[in-house]
């Protein structure tokens, strides 16, 4: 195991530990007993469509999961990283529970592509859901690895030894024990067990199911907590880069001379990257606002307001995701039709900290520290950005400042990697907030159809669904409809539009819950309004169409807490409810809103969500979420849309784009329920994909208007007001 | 232009040849090391890179080092005293009050100086005092929840 540079050895005047459970791991290298486990296939599925070429083939050889040191701790490994759902706490639960051991001797390693297994990227709610298992099996196989070694050293039959607490022990004689500590001391063992243990059913869970504060709040609290900019190498250089003013622009005429007029200063132009370094980040700033560039702007038209005319015409052929029963017998069987379209916008991700890496490009090997969602593509973009291998990249993950799907493509870090390449330093490169706007590939913009018709005693009796441009994830409907089709056209992912070239005028790609906003905002609007014309409470109206007894659980978990009343909307009450399942996750959120008629401005003034995601690991961090979630996810329902002209963005900072703040914050309540029998699943993405349609539908019981684009902006609420 | 200039920073005195038109977010960061406040939006709409400046929450992003001279610096890393959590990060941490962590250092020193103002704040003036601080992780209510907390463990006493 070699011992690249890591943040503990970076120099730092403030002299801030950033790293210890590293430093801990470092010492129990030497010994331990190694426990390998394979890496499934399914880890891969969620990757972004537009890296499958150049993914990797999964390892053959086999990654540790865990290690169990001499002195009895435990390091868990995992090629995830932590940019605020919490994993740096929920893995260390499923870890605990399974080795039998106390949950504070575990220590986590996350996304250190030397140390930990293969990874595709922390993304789709996958943590928990399909990496949980893969840990839970390597720490179940640990511990009747750990029996195996006890019943030799102890003499005790295996069937008598029982583990807890991180030691073996005889079941018929307690005093007869031996610690993981001592049954590890000196040892290695690499093995595979033929037999695989079963995980522990639900009712035999102690650790997985309570709730744990953050593991990391002590360091976030303090400024300990390292992020890719807080990191520093000796003789590192800072780098800005060139922003073109319009995506396509191309470059006519460059004036580098008043920049490098800049004492230590240093223009670089490699290609189309042309970077400004300096021994300061605010000085190669300052030299890069010297640079004179001019450029060809690209024939482009497009705007914020005609580009869903465009996408409509720009689409492509259609994937049929979902069908059952005949659309015309469905349509036959109607007495209402409805023939709705939704559209929704682009929005950012606009994370707090920006796109940033750090590379130290050193012969034939590199070093990476970068805010990004998949170390292990920052690996292949740094070996390839360098011109090295892939094996001779060490990749290592300090915490991110937010990720939101936006931090999987690490351009910044091919960036840094060609500067440093060049320039023989170690270099940061670090996106300005226009930079980050810009640079960033947003949710892309969506026009959602949908035909649907009720027959006179409420029921829906067809569904004929077409998604353009958002994805099909969320986009096959739940409900107990006799004649249904669901066709996508267009993906989320794939540069410029999956699956129709140039579609948009920039990049698109995962936005929290790809797909899963747009289609969420529009299936549960069109519920809504059928509701409406029904007659009937838009809650009574979902648990009568529904089938499926775990969503009517939640819907009704939700109209508890909320304690919602039947009501034909518009009640006047400005009370809305919207449901989802989002990747075996199973939610409903009801809101209450106030209109200003005058203004159009809209207060979200109360929400619950009712969620379950099988057996929450940690309650605690699920519920954090949730009112994440919810506050997030006010954004793109109330203001969030990318405003751009031609390929242009207009929106460069926070005074154009406006993000939740505090006084805009409803009372949020959150419940959750257990489903012990399913699969768990996550809960850093579901919350946020009912904001759209319950703000919609509570905007439409308060007022009757009935608003069909997000962001649902005070002007857009007046219009339909009228 | 560079001069030396003079200040007190987490409690000590400081000496520092620098430009002086630079901004004390760059100045802390590189060359004091500082890395507690964040750069994020560089104009001074956020709140990441807030410090406290004679007991005022400033945007260290908007602030040149000239304007510090024989001030009170207080930044993130010097919020704790001898080891001892400084009641407002006791409660971040009691009520989970962060995600992503990037906007906490200002959070706190923000809350910080709301409290030096105003030591029993309505939770209208908490909202009124924090809402220029952006977060994008949505812990808003949390951090509400924590601000809270520490107004009334610290009984109208704001110690550092």
């Amino acid at each position: 195991m070699k011992k690249d540079v890591h943040p503990d050895i970076v120099v730092d005047k403030a002299g801030a530990a950033s790293s210890l459970s590293r430093r801990e791991f470092l010492k129990v290298v030497g010994g331990g007993i190694f426990i390998f486990v394979t890496y499934g296939e399914e880890l891969a599925f969620e990757e972004p469509a537009r890296s499958q070429a150049a993914r990797p083939s999964l390892p053959t050889d086999f990654n540790a999961f865990l290690r169990i040191g001499e002195d009895g701790r435990v390091t868990c490994f995992t090629g995830k990283i932590e940019q605020g759902q919490g994993v740096i706490t929920a893995l260390p639960q499923m870890l605990a529970e399974e080795l039998e051991v106390p949950l504070s001797s575990v220590d986590i390693v996350l996304g250190d592509t030397d140390l930990c297994p293969w990874d595709a990227g922390t993304f789709g709610s996958q943590t928990i859901r399909s990496f949980g298992p893969a840990l839970r099996g390597a720490a179940a196989e640990a511990r009747e690895v750990l029996k195996e070694l006890a019943a030799e050293k102890l003499n005790v039959p295996i069937d008598r030894l029982q583990a807890k607490d991180g030691a073996i022990f005889d079941k018929t004689r307690p005093q007869t024990r031996a610690t993981y500590a001592e049954l590890a001391q000196g040892k290695k063992i690499e093995r595979h067990l033929t037999q695989k243990p079963a995980l522990k059913t639900p009712a035999e869970l102690k650790v997985m199911g309570q709730p744990q504060p953050r593991r990391d709040a002590l360091k976030k609290v303090t400024g300990e907590a390292h992020y890719a900019g807080d990191l520093r190498l000796p003789g590192m250089l800072y780098a800005r880069i060139l922003r073109p003013p319009a995506h396509g622009a191309k470059l006519k005429d460059l004036d580098t001379s008043a920049a490098e007029k800049i004492s230590g200063a240093r223009v670089i132009r490699d290609g189309d990257l042309i970077a400004v370094l300096h021994e300061f980040p605010d000085e190669a700033e300052r030299a890069m606002t010297l640079i004179k560039a001019q450029y060809d702007l690209p024939d482009a038209t497009l705007d914020d307001k005609n580009i869903f005319d465009h996408l409509i015409k720009a689409a492509p052929e259609g994937r049929t995701v979902a069908q059952g029963g005949n659309l015309e017998e469905g349509a036959k069987l109607a007495a209402v039709s409805f023939d709705e379209t939704y559209l929704n916008s682009y929005v950012a991700h606009a994370t707090i900290e920006t796109h940033t890496a750090l590379v130290s490009v050193e012969g034939d090997k590199a070093t990476a520290w970068a805010s990004s969602q998949a170390p292990f593509g920052v690996r292949d973009e740094v070996a390839q950005a360098a011109g090295v291998s892939a094996q001779n990249v060490h990749v290592i993950s300090p915490f991110i400042g937010g990720g939101f799907g936006g931090k999987t493509r690490n351009t910044q870090a091919g960036q840094a990697a060609r500067l440093s390449k060049t320039t023989g330093k170690p270099v940061q490169v670090a996106w300005s907030r226009a930079d980050e706007f810009f640079n960033d590939t947003f949710r892309p913009a969506a026009v959602l159809k949908i035909k649907s018709g009720i027959s006179n005693s409420g029921q829906i009796v067809f569904w004929d669904y077409e998604v353009l441009f958002a994805g099909e994830r969320s986009s096959q409907q739940f409900y107990n409809i006799p004649h249904h089709r669901t066709v996508v056209r267009g993906e989320w992912g794939g540069g410029r539009g999956g699956g129709a070239p140039s579609a948009h005028p920039f990049s698109v790609g995962a936005w929290r819950a790809p797909a899963s906003n747009s289609n969420t905002f529009a299936r549960e609007s069109q519920i809504d309004i059928m509701a409406a014309k029904a007659g009937m409470d838009p809650v009574e109206f979902r648990l009568m169409n529904l089938n499926n007894a775990r969503m009517q659980r939640i819907i009704k978990a939700a109209a508890e807490k909320f304690g919602w009343t039947p009501a034909k909307a518009p009640s006047g009450r400005g009370w809305g409810v919207a449901s989802a399942d989002y990747q075996g996750t199973y939610l409903t959120t009801m809101a209450e809103v106030a209109v200003d008629k005058a203004t159009g401005a809209v207060q979200v003034k109360r929400v619950v969500c009712a969620q379950d995601m099988g057996i929450a690991v940690n309650p605690a961090g699920a519920t954090l979420q949730i009112e994440g979630c919810i506050t997030m996810g006010l954004g793109y329902a109330l203001t969030e849309e990318v405003h751009f002209k031609g390929r242009e963005v207009k929106d460069l900072n926070f005074d154009t784009y406006q993000l939740p703040r505090f006084s805009w914050l409803p009372k949020i309540e959150a419940v959750l329920l257990d489903s012990p029998e399913v699969a768990i699943s996550g809960g850093g993405e579901p919350p946020i994909i009912t904001m759209g349609a319950v703000v919609a539908n509570a905007i439409f019981d308060a007022t009757g208007a009935r608003l069909y684009q997000l962001p649902m902006t005070p002007e857009r609420v007046k219009a339909a007001l009228k | 232009m560079k001069e030396t200039i003079q200040f007190r920073l987490n409690g000590k005195p400081t000496k520092l040849a620098v430009d002086s038109d630079r901004m004390l977010l760059w100045v802390l960061r590189t060359d004091l090391g500082l890395t507690g406040a964040k750069y994020s939006c560089g104009e001074g709409f956020c709140g990441a890179c807030t410090v406290i400046v004679n007991r005022e929450a400033v945007r260290s992003c908007q602030t040149p080092v000239k304007t510090i001279k024989g001030k009170d610096i207080i930044t993130i890393e010097g919020l704790a005293k001898d080891g001892v959590l400084h009641p407002l990060q006791q409660a971040f941490v009691k009520h989970d009050a962060m995600q992503c962590g990037f906007c906490t250092s200002g959070m706190i020193l923000t809350a910080y100086a709301l409290l030096l103002k105003n030591p029993r704040p309505t939770l209208k003036q908490i909202i009124d005092g924090m809402d220029d601080n952006l977060c994008r992780c949505g812990s808003h209510t949390r951090v509400l929840q924590a601000i809270q907390t520490a107004a009334e463990g610290m009984k109208g006493a704001v110690k550092r």
